[in-house]
């Protein structure tokens, strides 16, 4: 009961100073107008409009780029293939070639769904440097054994089950995976495939660089059983090349060679997630909408050590705690005053950032990472749990230290320094991740929307919007230090005499 | 400890008509004594003058009662409890310390309704407590513009606010002119004869000289006098009547800060 007083009047203490009101209001403006005003000075990519990303089952954007030599699989069938030789076709430097290929270059067989690129499909594949793997969905890697050629590979379908075999010497199979697409269509595609993703070479200093690079694979004899509709077997590029596909200078997909005896294929690109980093390019992001969360945080640090330092500076203390003489209620009740104020403001903010920011992308011909509504409102929560722990951290140093300047000094050389040296290019990646982990920094964590996966190459550094903690972890790291402040200040109140 | 908890009890219970009992108070603040062993009660239905010198510790009498300093012995009750047991302290003391206290950007009408809020009162009253004190026009003013003497009038309604049966004030009749002086004069004797304790410190005996009904004098942290007026001014001789005279004769070895002679006689 005397909480909720103390609340009502720790809660008309801030809405009576104007300008900590003004402050909150422009807390949300600047997050919800920055990012977004940013991205419109922006301009498309030369060349028109860039390209549109697939989206996947999950809704998730993906890459949909192979090389596809393809028939069609009108009902249940088998198809198997030697696959004899794997390798590579790498830009190592300017006007330089080697034949190394990329750990994660694909080569085996595919069902499909529909041609629709970002449709479902099942694929058991080589791998340049995975061994073999079942894949499905985009995002579900299964590993087989660590073989290289030559190797044995089968997919089966049944119904609407696909399975993935695999065999050292074509007599003993192995079952790699297993995968029910429902509504794989009557007479589905169905073929080989070969692709390879660019290269990503994630220096200890430097940006990042991405070289382009294919994979060519020699598949042995290619055996068919079942309901194959009779027709000669066709190649293309499927999909395009994707956000991280490309091909050599002077290298095309194509295959040659002839399915009853030897198949050389030769693609680029990849059927997996999109991810960030370099290998994104020019494409807008979410956290790249809520960048102005920066500036509002900022305003709200400020206002809520004012909220408690002020009192100290006036003498007004004297006056709160003789009206409520338990000083944790007191603490308590304008850290929940301040904790609503900036959730409420980061959560509005980044809303409409996020709103206008993809209007403005779309405007103006960029292309945003899509993502699922989970991350989508992740990220705008996430963003307002960052504004109140701040807000939170900021007044409870702002109770120990009983100086405004000192304590949003010190909230902004824990939090917005150790940030901004993460994720600007020059401090060494293990440097940055450290920052990131032990920081209060870590809880802009919250706020990475883009994916990472094992079986995709990218610069997961800092400043290409990978954080080493998970989003709730990071946010876990900034919340355990406003939990430790609060302590301290609960302490220091109680202890101390005004 | 225990000898300070029984004398309580037994004067609480003597005395019902005590409502701030201060028992044998020390404090120190590093190598000074702010406080030895002060110990007094204030009464319903008085005006209880408190004066002293400058650095006589009558400021952190107030607020040890207030339980803003912990006291190192002794305790300081109100209504036989200490201050921080109490739930809605403004409710049975209210007090103004510093008329300053204020945040410059609130105005006087928000500076009451959050004390309002504080207490589970009706934020009305703040409208009434300002008429009451002469502050209605200035009800929505930032009060970072008021005058001290506006501060006091302030603070003064902020001390009133959730009808107290006590009230502590530290100098109220600093910053106010002297039509304000009578005002304040006249408040408190008003507060006194509703039935409230009243207890104002000054450091000017003569502020309190028609106001005041009983008399504490501090001095080096000490209680030098506690009596009636009009005892302390018969103890001086029917020839001088004179508050002042009793008041110096009082403090005479227990001024602190004391300007040199040599200053003086130039």
């Amino acid at each position: 009961m005397s909480f909720l007083h103390q609340l009502r009047a720790e809660w008309a203490k801030f809405h009576s100073v104007r300008a900590w009101i003004l402050a909150v209001l422009g807390a949300a403006v600047v997050t919800a107008a920055l990012g977004p005003l940013n991205l419109s000075t922006q301009h498309a990519p030369s060349g028109g409009p860039g390209p549109t990303l697939v989206r996947g089952p999950d809704g998730q954007a993906v890459n949909d780029s192979f090389y596809f030599v393809r028939r069609h699989l009108a009902g249940d069938g088998t198809i198997t293939a030697r696959i004899t030789e794997l390798s590579g076709i790498t830009v190592t430097g300017p006007d330089r070639v080697s034949h190394e290929v990329q750990g994660w270059a694909k080569a085996g067989i595919i069902v499909k769904q529909s041609l629709t690129p970002g449709s479902p499909y099942a694929a058991i594949m080589l791998t340049g440097a995975h061994g073999v793997r079942f894949q499905d969905g985009y995002t579900h890697d299964t590993a087989g054994p660590a073989r290289t050629v030559p190797c044995w590979l089968r997919l089966t379908r049944s119904a609407d089950t696909v399975t993935g075999e695999e065999s050292s010497d074509g007599t003993h199979w192995q079952r790699v995976g297993s995968v029910r697409i429902p509504g794989l269509a009557a007479d589905a595609p169905a073929g080989l495939f070969v692709t390879s993703p660019s290269t990503v070479h994630v220096a200890a200093i430097d940006v990042p660089q991405t070289n382009p690079a294919a994979a060519v694979a020699t598949f042995g004899p290619v055996a068919l059983t079942g309901a194959w509709t009779p027709e000669p077997w066709s190649g293309a590029q499927f999909g395009g090349l994707g956000t991280s596909g490309d091909y050599p200078p002077g290298v095309d997909g194509g295959f040659t060679g002839n399915a009853d005896a030897a198949l050389t294929v030769t693609g680029a690109g990849d059927i997996a997630p999109v991810v960030g980093g370099s290998v994104l390019g020019n494409g807008a992001t979410v956290e790249g909408f809520v960048g102005g969360t920066f500036a509002g945080l900022i305003a709200l640090v400020v206002v809520a050590a004012l909220f408690i330092t002020t009192e100290y500076r006036r003498g007004l203390i004297r006056t709160t705690l003789a009206a409520c003489p338990r000083p944790v209620r007191v603490l308590g009740a304008k850290t929940t005053v301040v904790a609503c104020l900036g959730f409420t403001a980061g959560t509005l903010g980044a809303t409409v950032a996020v709103l206008a920011g993809h209007h403005i992308a779309d405007a103006h011909g960029i292309y945003t990472v899509p993502v699922t509504t989970p991350t989508l409102l992740r990220v705008e929560i996430g963003t307002g749990v960052l504004s109140a722990a701040m807000a939170v951290l900021a007044l409870a140093l702002g109770a120990v230290l009983r100086s405004g300047a000192t304590a949003i000094t010190v909230v902004i050389v824990a939090t917005v320094v150790p940030y901004l040296l993460a994720v600007s290019p020059g401090l060494p990646t293990v440097a940055a991740q450290w920052l990131l982990r032990v920081t209060p920094a870590a809880g802009f964590a919250i706020r990475q929307s883009l994916p990472r996966f094992a079986q995709v190459d990218s610069s997961y550094i800092p400043p290409d919007g990978y954080f080493p903690l998970a989003p709730w972890a990071g946010a876990a790291v900034l919340c355990g230090y406003c939990v430790v402040a609060f302590t301290a200040a609960s302490f220091l109140l109680r202890r101390r005499e005004v | 400890m225990s000898q300070h908890r029984q004398s309580a009890t037994h004067k609480q219970s003597s005395s019902p008509a005590n409502v701030i009992e201060v028992c044998e108070v020390s404090k120190r603040f590093g190598t000074v004594t702010a406080l030895d062993g002060v110990s007094f009660a204030v009464r319903r239905g008085l005006v209880t003058g408190m004066v002293g010198p400058n650095g006589a510790g009558k400021s952190t009498v107030l607020r040890v009662i207030l339980g803003l300093h912990r006291p190192d012995t002794g305790r300081a009750l109100v209504d036989g409890r200490p201050y921080r047991d109490l739930s809605r302290p403004l409710t049975r003391v209210g007090s103004l310390l510093d008329a300053s206290a204020l945040h410059p950007a609130r105005s006087a009408r928000s500076h009451l309704r959050w004390l309002a809020h504080s207490q589970g009162i009706r934020a009305t009253q703040a409208d009434r407590l300002l008429e009451r004190v002469g502050l209605a026009s200035a009800a929505r003013r930032r009060c970072g513009g008021f005058s001290l003497g506006m501060r006091q009038r302030l603070g003064l309604a902020a001390a009133l606010l959730a009808d107290p049966a006590a009230v502590l004030l530290d100098e109220p009749f600093n910053g106010l002119d002297p039509e304000g002086i009578v005002w304040m004069r006249e408040l408190l004797a008003g507060l006194a004869a509703e039935g409230r304790a009243v207890l104002v410190s000054s450091h000017l005996i003569g502020e309190l000289q028609q106001v005041a009904q009983h008399l504490i004098v501090l001095g080096t942290g000490r209680v030098l006098a506690d009596a009636p007026v009009a005892e302390l001014l018969t103890a001086q001789g029917p020839e001088r009547a004179d508050l002042e005279g009793v008041y110096f004769r009082l403090t005479q070895n227990a001024v602190r800060y004391q300007s040199s002679n040599a200053w003086r006689q130039a």
